[in-house]
């Protein structure tokens, strides 16, 4: 997508990523404007996760350059708000629900100590974003994989972040609060970038400006232009699109 | 027949050994509470059995320079404080360095570190019982000046382990967030197994270099049943290894049995039916 107006937060130069030389992204180039909602689309295994830990400096290009938030990815990290997909933690970790969101607050206080009582009110009110007030004693395990999703993209929103990167936020989490969550996501990107990876194509081209189609090339585009062929050409088959009949708005 | 633990009781109150070995006990559960916590989350225990092994190594060479160059500074507990500490930073490193690799060398650290302790055991004119009180715990023989020392390490470990609580619960929980939060984790990760070795230099005292694993992980696996909060989970953890090492002092003095061997047999114990029992009347899955 072109500079339409203001800067761009992202700017991915010509970027290879391989791992034992076999490369996994090639030739990656786009850019992402300041407070645009983007979603990152394409099949499982086609470069998704990698492209978003280069974005964030996890992983080093093997050729070409990144710029997040005008520095290097590993610099600008601290101010962006991640969300993984909650299935690689330990479902059975001793964590309330506040433990886990105030894990946003990090590195934002002296680096010792107790969280301060602002960084509680942050935490709390992250949790009430996302309709989830009341539950912050909760074991984190006690929840369903849905809840704990939304605690996780809690925990993103408490580093009060420039940029949002949420990896398939909407993976166990019900139609309803999927419309929720993307109402949620659609509205802070008035103020902030907002960036997320998802297989669900038909859904989220109803929220997003553009869709950048990652498998091992990338291409972006408008969410206009996203027909039935670009996503044959994405997925190297026919892929059954769902129509969603309900309007945004 | 007297009562063996009225016999405890009394001879408590007279002989400064078993007071010594009552207090060694009493340091050595707190500071496991907090770092067994941190151990069995992060699911490090192999980590804390290869580098207690290690600690033979420097039992050992410290007892054998004591003894035959005549360093009289050098006690047997600082040998095993430097030998804990280096197996903890060659293990982080390597981790950190070579994943691959970090089994392997878990795995040569444990077996090489006890191969040198024997060395240097067998080298030691007269001492050979040592290697028995090394290897089986010999908490009542703890000296004041031991307990001095643990005293020392026990208040480290205990201050370092609650100042940055919030940085080693994130390491623990999700390494990946803590680092993008701009958390130092490999800094916390090789703290984090500094701890763990002062903490199994506490614990060989009271239980030996082969069962500190044990009462490293068995109470925090007992409070883990019962907390949804790790601190709370440090806690309970902490007044569990108390008790048991209490307890075993108490029960195993009467009859003159070991009293490491005791306070496992009595951890193993309550865990094995806190796990059963928990599960037999379905109060967990």
């Amino acid at each position: 997508m072109s500079a339409m107006n203001g800067k761009n937060v992202v700017t991915v130069s010509d970027v290879t990523f391989s791992y034992d030389g076999v490369p996994v992204l090639e030739d990656v180039r786009f850019t992402i404007p300041e407070r645009a909602f983007v979603s990152i689309v394409g099949p499982n295994g086609g470069g998704k996760t990698t492209l978003l830990k280069l974005m964030l400096g996890l992983l080093e290009p093997s050729r070409g350059t990144l710029e997040v938030l005008g520095t290097s990815p590993a610099r600008a990290r601290t101010r962006i708000g991640y969300m993984p997909q909650h299935v690689q933690l330990d479902p059975q970790f001793p964590v309330s629900v506040l433990d886990v969101v105030l894990m946003g607050r990090m590195g934002k206080g002296t680096g010792w100590g107790p969280y301060s009582r602002h960084d509680r009110a942050v935490a709390l009110d992250a949790l009430r974003k996302l309709e989830m007030e009341g539950l912050e004693d909760r074991p984190f395990m006690a929840l369903s994989g849905g809840q704990r999703q939304r605690v996780l993209i809690a925990r993103a929103l408490a580093c009060e972040p420039e940029m949002l990167l949420l990896d398939e936020p909407t993976a166990n989490v019900d139609p309803a609060a999927e419309t929720g969550l993307f109402e949620l996501l659609h509205e802070m990107s008035k103020t902030i970038t907002v960036v997320v990876v998802s297989h669900d194509l038909g859904f989220v081209s109803h929220y997003v400006q553009a869709v950048v189609c990652v498998n091992r090339r990338v291409m972006v585009h408008p969410t206009s232009s996203v027909t039935g062929e670009v996503i044959r050409d994405l997925y190297l088959s026919d892929v059954c699109m769902v129509r969603h009949h309900h309007r945004h708005g | 027949m007297n009562n063996p633990m009225g016999e405890f009781l009394s001879d408590l109150t007279r002989y400064p050994f078993l007071q010594h070995a009552l207090l060694a006990g009493v340091l050595a559960g707190v500071a496991c509470g907090i770092v067994g916590s941190y151990v069995v989350t992060k699911k490090i225990s192999t980590i804390a059995g290869s580098i207690a092994h290690t600690v033979l190594g420097g039992l050992g060479a410290a007892r054998y320079f004591q003894v035959v160059h005549r360093w009289d500074w050098c006690s047997p507990l600082w040998g095993a404080v430097a030998a804990a500490l280096l197996a903890a930073v060659v293990i982080g490193l390597v981790s950190m360095k070579a994943r691959q690799r970090e089994d392997t060398v878990i795995g040569a650290l444990w077996a090489v570190g006890m191969a040198a302790g024997i060395l240097f055991i067998s080298q030691t004119p007269g001492y050979s019982e040592d290697l028995m009180s090394y290897l089986f715990g010999s908490i009542l023989m703890v000296s004041e000046r031991d307990l001095w020392l643990i005293a020392g390490l026990d208040l480290a470990v205990v201050a370092v382990g609650a100042l940055f609580y919030n940085q080693f619960l994130a390491l623990c929980f999700d390494e990946e967030f803590a680092r993008l939060r701009g958390v130092r984790v490999e800094w916390f990760y090789l703290l984090l197994l500094c701890l763990t070795a002062l903490t199994v230099v506490l614990l060989v005292t009271v239980v030996g270099i082969i069962m500190v694993i044990a009462l490293i992980t068995l109470p925090a696996a007992v409070a883990g049943e019962f907390t949804k909060r790790l601190w709370h989970m440090m806690v309970l953890s902490a007044v569990l290894t108390v008790v048991f090492t209490t307890a075993g002092l108490a029960v195993s003095y009467g009859p003159n049995w070991p009293a490491g061997a005791t306070i496992i047999v009595i951890a193993g114990a309550v865990y094995l039916s806190s796990a059963v029992g928990l599960r037999l009347f379905r109060l967990k899955p």
